[in-house]
């Protein structure tokens, strides 16, 4: 037992060591930080990329590898936590909520739910032009769809439709990046005309790769809240 | 300016008090409205602070979807925290 414990602290500190010296003779963007990143990013967006928000220049267009990553952790997360509650395919539990709610919750929810997932897309379709983006424009639109589910005890969304839009924005992120290779030479690179600034079409890729994010981040979030609201215990 | 930092400092105090009533509160619905009203409050400070991008991420997951998923818990498992050891007493032993 000792002696496992012992070989377990000896294994880390080896990986900690050579870790370390990695990330010490890195030079992590020194240059970079004197010179002022940040100047950079300020001056290039509006000018060269055309893009209002500087915030989705960056999470898009220059660290756009990093927001498919982020995509595919939120993708992983709702994976596990529906594969834990998902019982079985076939054989859902009875809803959490049982009963309808009054007819002034029914009434008032069937009105708002437009309304929501209008401001969704709004916020996802504008995501270079105004603060927001995909992530949050998606939430909103699971947002509305929770309504519907709570105040309906009927209400049902398919786990079919769900899975092929999550996946056809899944494919049509990763396929803009391939794009962007086979034109650029890098991953995700700038390939479409950048248009004029504050323009509805302008910023390159930065509007389709945020609608896709859009749609996958709101198919997502509303599969993982009607398999929570389905749970059986 | 001077009210500018008021407002941020009363914000703050909220924020704390928030964190310190959900740990208390014993009703864990109670606390899960709590740690909403931190989100809330930390979703307005983001758009003081200038953030807008981060306080509209606060304000749809922090205050809409995890007190939702929150609550959905509770209402699937035990609402009160003495009821875990009313429920299962095994553990209580173990303990």
């Amino acid at each position: 037992m000792k002696m496992k414990k012992i070989l377990v602290i000896s294994l880390l500190a080896v990986f900690g060591v050579y870790l370390a010296e990695v990330l010490f003779k890195l030079d992590f963007g020194r240059q970079f930080f004197q010179q002022g990143v940040k100047d950079f990013y300020l001056i290039t967006s509006p000018i060269k990329l055309q893009v209002a928000n500087t915030v989705t220049a960056i999470v898009v267009n220059f660290r756009g590898f990093d927001t498919l990553g982020e995509v595919t952790v939120l993708f992983l997360a709702t994976t596990a936590m529906g594969s834990i509650l998902y019982k079985g395919r076939h054989q859902l539990g009875e809803r959490t909520v049982l009963f309808s709610g009054s007819r002034i919750v029914t009434t008032g929810s069937r009105l708002l739910f437009p309304a929501i997932i209008l401001l969704g897309a709004y916020v996802f379709i504008h995501g270079h032009l105004t603060p927001g983006g995909g992530f949050q424009g998606g939430v909103i639109i699971a947002t509305g769809f929770l309504l519907m589910l709570m105040a309906y005890a009927d209400y049902t969304v398919s786990h079919v439709v769900l899975s092929v839009v999550e996946s056809l924005a899944g494919i049509t992120f990763a396929t803009i990046g391939l794009l962007g290779m086979l034109h650029g030479g890098s991953f995700l690179q700038d390939f479409l005309p950048n248009g004029s600034l504050n323009d509805l079409l302008s910023g390159g890729i930065i509007p389709i790769i945020y609608i896709a994010v859009g749609f996958k981040v709101g198919a997502e979030l509303t599969g993982l809240i009607y398999t929570a609201l389905n749970e059986k215990d | 300016m001077i009210y500018y930092l008021i407002l941020i400092f009363f914000l703050l105090l909220l924020m704390i008090g928030a964190a310190i009533y959900s740990i208390v509160q014993k009703d864990l619905l109670y606390a899960v409205i709590g740690t909403g009203l931190i989100s809330l409050v930390l979703s307005i400070l983001f758009l003081l602070l200038q953030a807008p991008d981060v306080a509209l991420t606060e304000a749809a997951i922090g205050v809409a979807l995890t007190t939702i998923i929150f609550i959905i818990t509770i209402k699937n498992t035990v609402r009160f925290e003495d009821e875990v050891y009313q429920k299962k007493p095994s553990k209580t032993e173990a303990k």
